[in-house]
């Protein structure tokens, strides 16, 4: 198993502050947007980017977690059934701007199976999506991302591994891994 | 693992402490789903299920039926009084007849234990027992369970005390197995006549006192008495049951502490429990009623999900 370092601590620190001010830049005070991480793994970037947008914009901003499981359409094609994860979204989205919040963007279809999943809170005004790293050449639906931490070239078979303090680890890191 | 060790969901005893587990975190995010304004997910969406009740029920069917209907899963009915089964035809041959039109689940009752284990054996279709004679009623023991868990946490060494008719009871066989897997201590009482022989063998304590056992415990589980398998007399009439052994609020008042009263249903006020017991805050009767969809639909996800 190879590992290669796509962004170490320093780097991702840069990229999170950038997309930080691209948010900042489109929302300005953030009244009517919320910010909803995505069940498992995009929920921490999104408390670490909730944390500084809150403390770089003086307002509060709404944060939730939403699990897509039971709306992936995948369902019966795995061999064992996808593992669910708590949603709580304590407002409605009836006309928000939303952001949604992910730590990878691959094939698309829980990005797909996340904007089902959000109708049952209501019907947002706009959708936007964040990514930290957006795998180029993977998508198997018509979906893009608004911000982009960093777009890497990968291949079906490599994996990225998302290692952030917020989860356990030493540092913050992001690797690219092949398998063979 | 988030997968069930077992491909049916035949009884408790079948099933092990962490396939539980998994029921009832995948249960707890059903709970959220059935909470929303919008309370259906499509995760069942090319599934479907017949839920075949060769028994009268209200409550599990229904139970059942929007547990599938919020998965959008296709569903189908089939009761036993209305059907070619007054004609003499077999169960299996009943069952077959209904999977040859392309379903995939089977939810059953039956009045013989072993209906669903048999039908096992011979169908590949995943098959749920929505109850069996005497024998086990796993998603009621499941919701019951379920519901302590949400009002006390973890069950370990908790004191559960199911009082009634143990005999004829499927409700109580299933409970006794999934309380002690998940590690609580359990009691039964009731009228000598309606204990089963050797059921201290399955590890239980046996109290023939009712008041002794709600001061025993922290949460007692009544059961109906079930005139409609007793076929001769267990006890002198309804009026004697209810004065030795129905739970009233003077009762539940008369203790030092505070318990939870809980009732698989249908109450036969007055006998078991007195309405001001059964309405009372003790009582959680209709929150097992409101988890019974949340825990019938993990279920239902869990055994549906994998590939089949």
């Amino acid at each position: 198993m190879q590992k290669k370092l796509i962004l170490d601590t320093d780097l991702l620190d840069i990229t999170i502050r950038r997309l930080c001010q691209q948010l900042i830049e489109n929302h300005n005070d953030f009244a009517d947007t919320v910010i909803i991480g995505m069940q498992p793994r995009g929920i921490f970037l999104a408390e670490i980017i909730h944390e500084r947008l809150e403390k770089d914009t003086g307002s509060t901003i709404s944060l939730g977690y939403l699990d897509a499981t039971f709306h992936r359409d995948d369902f019966r094609r795995r061999e064992i059934p996808a593992k669910a994860n708590e949603t709580r979204v304590p407002f409605i989205i009836e006309g928000k701007k939303v952001v949604l919040v992910d730590d990878v963007l691959f094939t698309g279809r829980s990005i797909r199976a996340a904007m089902d999943a959000m109708i049952a809170f209501g019907r947002p005004a706009t959708v936007e999506l964040l990514v930290l790293i957006d795998r180029k050449y993977n998508r198997e639906l018509p979906i893009a991302a608004d911000y982009i931490g960093k777009v890497v070239n990968t291949l079906a078979s490599q994996r990225v591994l998302v290692e952030l303090e917020a989860q356990g680890h030493k540092q913050n890191k992001i690797w690219l891994i092949n398998k063979d | 693992m988030s997968k069930l060790s077992q491909k049916h969901l035949l009884g408790i005893k079948d099933i092990t402490r962490e396939d539980i587990e998994l029921i009832f975190e995948t249960a707890d995010n059903f709970k959220e789903v059935i909470n929303r304004p919008i309370k259906k997910v499509p995760s069942l969406r090319d599934v479907t299920i017949a839920n075949v009740f060769f028994e009268n029920s209200t409550r599990t069917r229904l139970s059942f039926e929007l547990a599938q209907k919020r998965l959008s899963a296709d569903v189908i009915n089939f009761s036993a009084s209305n059907s070619s089964v007054k004609k003499g035809e077999t169960l299996l041959d009943t069952v077959n007849n209904i999977l040859a039109m392309k379903v995939d689940m089977i939810v059953m009752r039956h009045a013989s234990p072993g209906a669903p284990h048999y039908l096992a054996k011979h169908i590949s279709a995943n098959i749920v027992n929505a109850g069996d004679g005497t024998h086990e009623h796993p998603t009621q023991a499941l919701l019951d369970a379920f519901s302590i868990r949400e009002k006390l946490g973890d069950l370990t060494g908790k004191k559960i005390a199911i009082i009634g008719d143990i005999l004829h009871s499927r409700v109580a066989l299933s409970n006794i197995f999934a309380l002690q897997k998940l590690g609580a201590k359990v009691m039964v009482c009731g009228p000598p006549t309606l204990l089963p022989k050797f059921i201290a063998q399955l590890g239980v304590e046996v109290e023939l006192d009712v008041k002794k056992a709600l001061q025993w415990c922290d949460v007692a589980n009544v059961l109906r008495i079930q005139l409609e398998r007793q076929q001769i007399k267990y006890f002198p009439s309804l009026r004697e049951y209810s004065l030795y052994y129905g739970i009233s609020r003077r009762l539940l008042d008369s203790l030092k502490k505070q318990i939870i009263i809980m009732h698989p249903g249908p109450i036969n006020r007055g006998v078991e429990l007195t309405s001001d017991a059964a309405d009372s805050p003790h009582s959680i009767i209709l929150d097992q009623v409101e988890n019974g969809v949340a825990v019938r639909m993990a279920v239902l996800y869990l055994l549906a999900g994998a590939k089949g």
